[in-house]
């Protein structure tokens, strides 16, 4: 038998964290181990969010903080209290979708869905970051997000042709 | 008539796409439920012994924490073994979670910490101290493979292989070409992008909807069913959305039956999601070793084929695959030996993944036959076309149609094989080796019993159903093609519906069925409204149709017109309005022909055409281009069907490169349980791809000639890039994953 544990059982203490959600302010209480991506998913309902490993190796859960893309698996909630969200849910404006996600659509770039919401999130933070100009470039900064179904191709095609009109209209 | 919008046939994209690209699509852990459970699984330590003790006291006094089961208090369940067995159990003793004490392969779960919260659940769980007393485990099939057997049991849907022809050993020892060796395909894991799930929803009135990750709703709802004692209306399974399964969710998964447990007994609802660590705790694609004698004329004929197969299956249950049958399908031989064994070890039984056998035998003819081409001096695919074979040798059957000759012949003119220079390593640019392989692929088309409903409303919007699955595959949006088709209608006006128990029978979507199955139902289903609908048109008062037969009429943009005078005719409104009813439905079910299947085989075939570019001095490959030509009858939505190609032939792509389950046999344990360390292609793995579909008739499988699309595109891929390597190198390497310490050992 293993030694008996003494644990004293306090009531576990929550800590708020602020968060703005897709331009929403929101505040909850959390356990200190709470990571991003289960507050997203359980505690505020947003679900678009995925989570494929909870290592940081698969994607699934990219989300932008502050514009750049994280795998939300990987922080602990409190240690982005402050900071602004964007999620899958946040990216269509009045019901029009982001074009990254309409190309994906049109480009078929996806089949069960599961890695879509991260693959988008991702893709959206690599046009702005704008180090990718080349097929090439895309697919190796598209390489931390997994797609099983193997739709990578298309996720390329789908990502040149938004990011081909993007550097046209900034010409 | 089926062209009268033109839909099936035409790329369409995915009637599913906006609610998958804006989060909108919910998957099995997805569902919100008030006052829900949340239940963490505890796997075992050890491949096999038994469980001395729990201590789950210090778990138990953490806030917040409901419940922790094991199997010292799991509640009752099913005393026969029949009531375990789900729709595609391979014969045995089906696995019970928490059953005993006793622990039959590492991982295996015995315990459920159930908390109001997921953190509690987790914190929990980290806490409950088990102990126990190992028992001797055994792994390795290198071992056991001394062991192997015929498994006694035959499973429903898998051929054995057939009885011996002619006299194989003696024609290989008389053979004047002989290529003979030991092929090895390693363990591999599905790795859906979704962990398997339940959301267990415990109603007021005690009934149970579940929001389970499974490719069978009612496969689902029915081991629910029988494993509780419950009646079927108390249990109903729904899953719209599938996220990838590949195999996995075939049959129902233990965090189902852990999940449904909890929720009966704490009358609470209870979601359990596995880790990606524990996604290496149920099936998997067995290991398997095979080995193949070929012999054959100098002319490369084929004299004798022997294709032995041993893999492996768990302690209690014989999984069996279609692994050694492909060689004589795929070539002409008169002296043909084929044998298949099983291995029990210590792990969780195998399951089907994508492909199944298929994927597994066909890498290794495949490479065998580019041995022989070698042996023999004839170019590979003039190999394959001087044995190509017009029957189904076997089974003495023909074909219902194949296509394999226009595939080997367009996949090469696209891919530019004719300009090949045979010599291995005569190829080189920069630091790079160059070769160019191929191989075939093929997959039975299957067709199953499935049924599906149609609605039509008055305001001209018609509902599909069925209760299919869509694992990604494209189901829902091929079925609403068939559909608006079938009735003349916009797709738009077109509401498919699938992934639920309740909605009209249908088998585990698997085995590339779906299309043709499903597909065949839906369309009967919506013949059978048509006709409905065409009656009430001609019984109106001063019918314009009252004269004419459905052969004479056209359904197009929700009208009923003379195909000869489309300026004539009603609309369906106004047809449902005079006969005063708001639906006309039917429900219908759709089965191949016996006499089709009798006489008939049924196969999607395929040529892949591989480049690779070896670094010779660091041994990294990468497959710079895919040419692979398909034919599998029907292509209902070239878009969705070209997508699934691709997926196939990327899942092949890891299969020769590198996924491999490694199994610490000391432990009894896979030891890379975990998507950083079991490789999956990622996008900088793929390169260029391109698809081609033969065009192919088919009149006798189904009414639209479909046979799927789910594994053709996975078969034959691993060989091809394998047989690339060769060339490229010099260096045959029989043992898949063909990782970098293999290409520079």
């Amino acid at each position: 038998m293993s030694a008996s544990q003494n644990h004293s059982s306090p009531a576990l203490e929550r800590i708020p964290v602020t968060l703005t959600v897709n331009g929403q302010t929101r505040t909850v209480e959390v356990l200190p181990w709470t990571v991003l991506l289960d507050l997203l998913r359980d505690h505020l309902g947003l679900t678009g969010t995925k989570k494929g490993c909870d290592h940081g190796q698969c994607g699934a859960c990219t989300v932008l903080i502050d514009g750049k893309r994280i795998n939300s698996c990987m922080a602990l909630a409190v240690m982005k209290d402050g900071a602004s969200v964007t999620t899958i849910e946040g990216l269509a404006k009045n019901g029009e979708l982001h074009p990254l996600q309409q190309a994906f659509i049109d480009h078929d770039a996806f089949q069960c869905g599961y890695c879509t919401s991260g693959q988008i999130c991702s893709g959206v933070a690599l046009i702005q970051e704008g180090r990718a100009r080349t097929r090439n470039e895309i697919c190796e900064w598209m390489s931390g997000n997994i797609c099983r179904c193997g739709a990578y191709t298309n996720i390329v095609d789908a990502i040149e042709q938004v990011l081909g009109s993007t550097t046209e209209a900034a010409r | 008539m089926l062209k009268a919008q033109g839909y099936v046939g035409a790329p369409q994209n995915r009637v599913d796409g906006r609610a998958k690209v804006t989060g909108e699509a919910r998957y099995a852990a997805e569902f919100e439920v008030p006052d829900l459970a949340y239940g963490i699984v505890i796997s075992s330590a050890i491949a096999k012994g038994r469980i001395t003790s729990i201590d789950a006291s210090a778990a138990l006094a953490i806030p917040g924490v409901v419940q922790i089961f094991t199997h010292e208090n799991r509640p009752r369940t099913a005393w026969f073994d029949r009531s375990y067995r789900d729709d595609v159990a391979p014969p045995g003793s089906p696995f019970r979670p928490l059953y005993d004490e006793q622990v039959v392969y590492s991982g295996q779960p015995i315990a459920l910490v159930v908390a109001d919260e997921f953190e509690i659940a987790a914190h929990a769980a980290s806490l409950v101290r088990v102990e126990y007393e190992t028992d001797t485990h055994m792994t390795d099939l290198d071992i056991k493979r001394s062991e192997a057997y015929v498994p006694p049991k035959k499973r429903s849907g898998v051929t054995p292989p057939p009885s011996p022809r002619g006299d194989a050993d003696q024609a290989f020892a008389q053979a004047p070409v002989k290529v003979h060796g030991e092929y090895r395909i390693a363990i591999e894991h599905h790795n859906p992008m979704e962990p398997h799930a339940s959301t267990v929803v415990y109603e007021e009135d005690g009934k149970l909807t579940i929001h389970d990750k499974t490719q069978g709703v009612q496969n689902s709802q029915r081991y629910v069913s029988s494993v509780f004692g419950l009646s079927s209306d108390q249990v109903r399974v729904v899953s719209p959305f599938v996220g990838g399964a590949f195999g996995s969710g075939l049959r129902p998964q233990y965090q189902l039956f852990l999940a449904v447990m909890a929720a009966l007994e704490l009358k609470r609802s209870v979601r359990v999601v596995l880790t990606r660590d524990q996604m290496f705790t149920f099936g998997y694609r067995p290991q398997a070793i095979q080995t193949i004698s070929l012999g054959a004329n100098p002319d490369g004929t084929l004299q004798s084929i022997m294709h032995d197969a041993v893999q492996t299956t768990s302690s209690f249950e014989d999984y069996q695959e279609v692994i050694v049958n492909w060689s004589n399908l795929l070539y002409h031989c008169d002296n043909v030996k084929l044998t298949y064994k099983l291995a029990q070890v210590d792990t969780y039984t195998p399951s089907d993944m994508r492909a199944p056998g298929a994927a597994t035998g066909v890498t290794a003819i495949e490479t065998a036959m580019d041995e022989l081409a070698y042996a023999v001096g004839i170019d590979p695919v003039e190999l394959r076309i001087r044995n190509y074979t017009e029957a189904d040798e076997a089974n003495k059957r023909d074909f219902t149609s194949k296509e394999l000759r226009a595939c080997y012949q367009l996949g090469a003119e696209r891919f530019g094989w004719s300009t090949r220079n045979p010599q291995p390593r005569s190829m080189r640019e920069g630091r790079e080796l160059v070769g160019w392989g191929m191989a075939t692929g093929v997959w039975e088309a299957f067709m199953q019993k499935t049924a599906a409903r149609a609605v039509l409303h008055a305001d001209g919007h018609l509902d599909v159903s069925t209760a299919t699955s869509d694992i990604g595959t494209g189901t829902y949006t091929i079925l609403a093609q068939i559909a608006a088709d079938t009735l003349g209608l916009a797709i738009n006006k077109v509401t498919t519906r699938i992934g639920d128990s309740s909605l009209p029978k249908s088998p585990v979507q698997g085995g590339s069925w779906t299309a043709a199955s499903a597909g065949t139902a839906v369309q009967v289903a919506c013949r059978s409204v048509r006709e409905t609908l065409f009656k009430y048109a001609r019984e109106m008062d001063g019918s314009p149709l009252a004269n004419a037969s459905l052969e004479h009429v056209s359904f197009a943009d929700g009208r009923i017109v003379l195909t000869n005078d489309p300026e004539t005719g009603i609309s369906f409104t106004d047809i449902m309005r005079a006969k005063g009813v708001d639906t006309v439905e039917a429900e219908e079910m759709a089965a191949p022909g016996m006499m089709t299947s009798l006489r008939y085989s049924g196969y999607s075939h395929s040529a892949i055409f591989a480049e690779v570019r070896v670094d010779e001095e660091l041994g990294i490959v990468r497959v710079t281009r895919i040419v692979n030509a398909v034919a599998a009858g029907t292509i209902l939505n070239p878009k969705t069907a070209r997508s699934q190609i691709i997926g196939g032939i990327v899942f092949g792509i890891g299969m020769a490169l590198e996924e491999e389950s490694l199994l610490d046999h000391n432990l009894g344990r896979f030891m890379n349980h975990n998507l950083a360390e079991y490789h999956v292609p990622v996008n900088a793995d793929i390169h260029d791809i391109d698809v081609i579909f033969v065009s192919e008739h088919d009149d006798k499988l189904n009414p639209m000639g479909i046979k799927g699309l789910g594994e053709i595109g996975i078969v034959g891929t691993a060989a091809a890039i394998g047989n690339a390597i060769f060339h490229a190198t010099g260096k045959r390497i029989r043992e898949y994953p063909i990782t970098v310490d293999k290409i520079l050992g």
